[in-house]
């Protein structure tokens, strides 16, 4: 009797930790998917996307998820095939300086000037 | 003085915008992938449209010749276009077709087949569309020209024409 509860509590175990890494794997998928732009249809991600491209591309994510790659890797595989533009979200390289630090030289811009103006009111 | 410089600070700044803008409508806003760099072909197993046999990519491509990849499919329009350069094309020697069926009813493709000619000197199944982003496709028909070195060099996206018949002449001459 013993070995028998021994036994559930193990199986039941390996089914509850199966359970939780098929449901990062998802949570995983629809992040990297959602990430993705549709070439077909290209305001939409591949997320929404219901094209040939996207479910071929949707089978793609799934298939390295299960060979365990990470997320930047296949952002990475991706890159290669179709250029960065494939992805939304943009790396930080030569190519996108200007996109990642213009923000942040207005900002650093605006607050010199709202400091000034409220040093000269002082 | 103050005020003029600071009207023409802004007239500036909204005519630099106005350019920006005016210059942005002019373009093309559908992006397409190109070859910028020659990339290996992919190292896949596919299987063989006439038979269940699985090949190897070394197996398909383990001549020292150009080869053209063509993807097509039954149900794809522009595909029935291009078929008849194709028929063309496959009677040069120096290189050899190679067909990727891309997500198509097997009997369907057959008939394609069977209606239009075979200009492929070999065709391999794509029944979910993974095999073509291996190449770096997204669509049908999309055609890749690979070099001796197993390379591909240059990539056609829709029907082929006249003139790109003539620059893969001039490519594998």
């Amino acid at each position: 009797m013993k070995i028998l509860k021994i036994f559930i509590i193990i199986f039941l175990s390996i089914g509850f930790s199966n359970l939780k890494s098929d449901e990062q794997n998802d949570e995983l998928k629809s992040k990297i998917l959602k990430n993705i732009r549709c070439l077909i249809c290209q305001g939409q991600s591949v997320y929404d996307s219901e094209s040939e491209f996207a479910s071929s591309i949707k089978l793609i994510v799934d298939r390295k998820i299960n060979e365990g790659l990470k997320e930047e890797k296949i952002y990475d595989f991706l890159r290669k095939k179709y250029g960065d533009w494939v992805i939304y979200d943009p790396q930080l390289n030569k190519k996108t300086y200007i996109l990642w630090l213009l923000p942040l030289l207005l900002f650093l811009f605006g607050g010199a000037i709202m400091i000034k103006k409220l040093k000269f009111k002082n | 003085m103050k005020n003029k410089f600071r009207l023409f600070i802004v007239i500036t700044f909204l005519s630099f915008c106005f350019i920006v803008f005016y210059k942005g409508l002019n373009n093309v806003n559908t992006y397409t992938p190109g070859i910028k760099d020659k990339k290996n072909i992919p190292i896949f197993q596919a299987k063989n449209f006439d038979s269940d046999i699985y090949l190897n990519s070394e197996k398909i491509f383990e001549e020292n010749i150009f080869y053209i990849v063509n993807i097509w499919a039954s149900w794809c329009v522009p595909c029935r276009e291009e078929h008849p350069l194709l028929m063309k094309l496959n009677k040069n020697q120096s290189i050899k077709l190679i067909g990727l069926n891309y997500r198509d009813n097997l009997s369907n493709a057959k008939n394609f087949i069977n209606e239009f000619g075979n200009p492929y000197s070999q065709i391999i199944i794509d029944d979910d569309g993974t095999l073509s982003v291996e190449f770096g496709a997204y669509g049908v028909p999309e055609t890749f020209i690979i070099d001796k070195n197993k390379q591909i060099i240059r990539k056609f996206i829709g029907p082929i024409n006249k003139d790109i018949i003539e620059e893969i002449k001039s490519i594998i001459k």
